[in-house]
């Protein structure tokens, strides 16, 4: 009985300790020599694996970043200037400031602006629906309302509205990784510029179809008359195929644009609201808001 | 025992309820819309202006390569304009409007009724005649006749192979082209059969349409004997390509093969009239016979319809949509296209108008996949549909290409079967279109 049970102990310590050296062995034989800095350089990343730098997730675009010692052309646009700024310390390089993106939605075919021509009982997708037909509204070239953007999003960012069946960009969540403008059949949505105070003015429409025939097919639609492009003192709008574009990095927000506007497809977006007659004083204006109640 | 294709397929009630309606000649309306992507492959080139006068059958768009066809007036009349117009899925194409004064035909058209029985053109002037006269397969594709007469080197056609399967439920205008133009389909076969050099040609008809196997029948055993007709068991899709050369000669075309590699040519019935037309009267395609039906329509009808004729003109003539009608569909039920926009005019290859009803259309709830099988057993490819929806779902291509997503013909069959209504062909058909896109995009070998 007592030998049987020396006899298990050691074979089973000789058995392990023989065992622990050929681990040993192939560990110092097969070991993978990496870059501590990965390591660190990840623990900045913000984690979220989405694909927006253009790397398949942050481990990899930290590997891209170690090994080349450079960050030009690399962004991550989840962390923002803030995390790159932490890389680029760590790597010893300099990073480059970028401005702060957001996803933007340019169609304004609201239920109310844009009148349903056929209804559509195939799948829920945008991908599907589009590959079949034009849509189920006259214009060809808005939302189709089937929420692929608001699939594709990780952050939960971007939601269509159910009553106006747009989708909406919730500005706070957006980290403009950019996979909303990549699921978009129609091209709709683009990344612009935050802009000061997360003021921006953009065109949300995407039909180049002729004034009349865009007008016919949504209320919101933009015509392409060009009366923005005329108004706009610093040449940031450019009307091409019917439809006006402006160029965030050009538009100093005056907002003269807006007002020419016949349609109302340009929209100003996070300004205070313009005060009606001569400025009032704060206080005044509340006063009077009171009055009137 | 009757043949029939050997793997899946399923067995739709095949509702023929125009069958015995009679082809009328549709009557030409004011104005034309004729589009230049009426075929597979490059659009055709404008050839008029506007204000330009245009006869019938008076060329207006030439063929843009190897892979395209001519495109002629189907009226006489004036150009109104020459522009982009929306098509029946409402994306814009170039089209030829013109406003229709009388009817004045090419001195060169032999307007005549009698048969020309004699074929005098050698098989290359036959091949430069339906190319000229702008011929495409009629059987839904539009691939332009005159490439499939034309086997790429090194490879030799043994059989033609006629299509008059006409499997998808409702459609009825090849069945009527071969019971009343029985001898010019056949004598369009045997055009094809010495353009491509072949002795022996076959005629596919399912067994649902007895009186057609009995007038081809009639005249193969009289006078065209290299002909055979071949009955066939009902079962969809027999009209594609592939199936129907598994059940008329057993020979199975290989994945990503094309027909000519079994040594086979297959052309619809309504191309073999085209194909007559063209070679021995001289006259372009510009016309087709066209269903328009549907339970919901008291008077089922078969017109032979001039190429770019609206559909809401078609629809007025027939007493316009009745309340009932959910859904207007241009071809069969399993594989046609819904017609979102009814300003869009007829293209050569229109074969069918077919007005649904709410029950008919209405989808249902999409449930879980409970593995049943069924959608593997109607794949008539020996594709696994449930797994490449799964697949095309999560976006994974590699699997998606392994599986062979590409040899999916589209025709339905799996959604047709699937006890829990998933949309399984939506999603097959975006993955396959993503997976060709990536294997288009590998360089060459």
């Amino acid at each position: 009985m007592g030998t049987t049970f020396i006899f298990t102990v050691v074979t089973l310590s000789v058995l392990g300790l023989l065992l622990a050296i050929v681990l040993f062995l192939v560990a110092k034989k097969f070991k993978v020599v990496e870059d501590p800095l990965i390591d660190v350089v990840e623990a900045t990343m913000p984690g979220a694996n989405c694909g927006g730098c253009g790397f398949a997730g942050c481990r990899a675009f930290a590997e891209a970043c170690v090994k080349s010692r450079s960050l030009e052309g690399k962004f991550c646009p989840v962390g923002g200037n803030a995390v790159m700024q932490k890389v680029a310390a760590h790597l010893g390089v300099a990073a480059e400031e970028k401005a702060p993106m957001v996803a933007v939605v340019r169609c304004n075919g609201t239920c109310a602006n844009r009148v349903r021509t056929s209804e559509y009982d195939g799948s829920v997708s945008c991908r599907i629906m589009g590959s079949l037909y034009s849509g189920d509204t006259a214009c060809r070239y808005g939302c189709l309302g089937g929420g692929d953007c608001e699939k594709a999003c990780r952050f939960d960012a971007i939601k269509v509205n159910p009553e106006t069946l747009i989708p909406e960009v919730s500005e706070d969540k957006c980290t403009a990784c950019g996979a909303c403008v990549k699921a978009c059949p129609k091209g709709i949505i683009e990344l612009r510029n935050k802009g000061p105070k997360n003021r921006r003015v953009y065109v949300s429409c995407m039909n180049q179809d002729k004034g009349g025939i865009a007008r016919k097919a949504c209320t919101a639609a933009c015509i392409g008359c060009g009366k923005c492009a005329k108004a706009c003192p610093f040449g940031a709008i450019t009307v091409e195929n019917n439809l006006a574009y402006i160029d965030f990095n050009k538009c100093k927000l005056c907002r003269k644009c807006v007002a020419e506007c016949p349609t109302g497809a340009i929209h100003a977006v996070n300004f205070p609201e313009k005060p009606a007659a001569a400025p009032v004083s704060a206080p005044v204006a509340e006063a009077v808001e009171n009055h009137k109640e | 025992m009757r043949r029939t294709f050997s793997m899946g397929g399923v067995h739709p009630n095949d509702c023929k309820i125009s069958a015995d309606s009679e082809i009328e000649t549709f009557p030409l309306p004011e104005r034309m819309y004729i589009s230049m992507s009426q075929h597979l492959g490059a659009p055709a080139k404008p050839l008029v202006q506007k204000g330009d006068k245009v006869k019938t059958g008076q060329l207006i768009g030439a063929s843009a390569g190897f892979i395209s066809a001519n495109i002629h007036s189907p009226v006489s009349g004036t150009v109104a304009s020459v522009g982009p117009y929306a098509d029946l899925a409402g994306n814009p194409a170039m089209h030829i409007v013109i406003d229709v004064e009388g009817d004045e035909w090419e001195e060169s058209i032999d307007r005549t009724a009698d048969i020309v029985r004699e074929i005098s053109l050698s098989p290359a002037e036959i091949i430069k005649r339906i190319a000229d006269c702008g011929v495409v397969g009629l059987g839904g594709a539009s691939f332009p006749t005159h490439v499939k007469l034309s086997p790429p080197p090194g490879k030799k056609a043994e059989f033609l192979i006629i299509n008059g399967a006409e499997c998808e439920p409702y459609l009825t205008s090849d069945y009527r082209l071969m019971v009343e133009h029985t001898e010019e389909v056949l004598l369009g076969a045997r055009i094809m059969m010495k353009a491509l050099g072949v002795v022996k040609g076959y005629i596919g008809i399912e067994d649902n349409k007895p009186a057609a196997i009995e007038a081809m029948r009639r005249l193969t055993e009289s006078s065209y004997s290299e002909i055979e007709v071949v009955p066939l068991k009902k079962k969809y899709p027999q009209g594609g390509e592939k199936q129907l050369i598994d059940a008329v000669t057993g020979r199975k075309v290989p994945s990503m093969g094309l027909p000519i590699d079994t040594g086979v040519v297959v052309q619809n019935v309504g191309t073999s009239f085209a194909v007559y037309e063209a070679v021995q009267k001289n006259k372009p395609l510009f016309e087709g016979v066209m269903t328009v039906t549907g339970e919901c329509l008291s008077v089922q009808h078969n017109f032979l319809v001039r190429t770019g004729t609206t559909f809401d003109r078609i629809l007025d003539y027939v007493g316009g949509v009745p309340d009932t009608a959910a859904k207007i569909i241009s071809g069969g039920p399993m594989m046609g296209k819904a017609v979102s926009n009814m300003a869009a005019a007829t293209v050569k290859s229109t074969s069918s108008l077919l007005l649904l009803t709410e029950d008919q259309t209405r989808r249902r709830a999409e449930g879980e996949c409970i593995r049943c099988g069924k959608c593997v057993q109607a794949c008539p490819m020996g594709l696994e549909p449930y797994l490449l929806n799964k697949l095309s779902r999560a976006g994974r291509m590699e699997e998606l290409e392994a599986n062979k997503v590409y040899d999916c013909i589209e025709c339905g069959c799996c959604m047709f079967t699937c006890p829990a209504y998933i949309p399984l062909l939506d999603y097959i058909r975006t993955g396959k279109a993503d997976v060709m896109k990536i294997m288009r995009s590998r360089p060459k070998k």
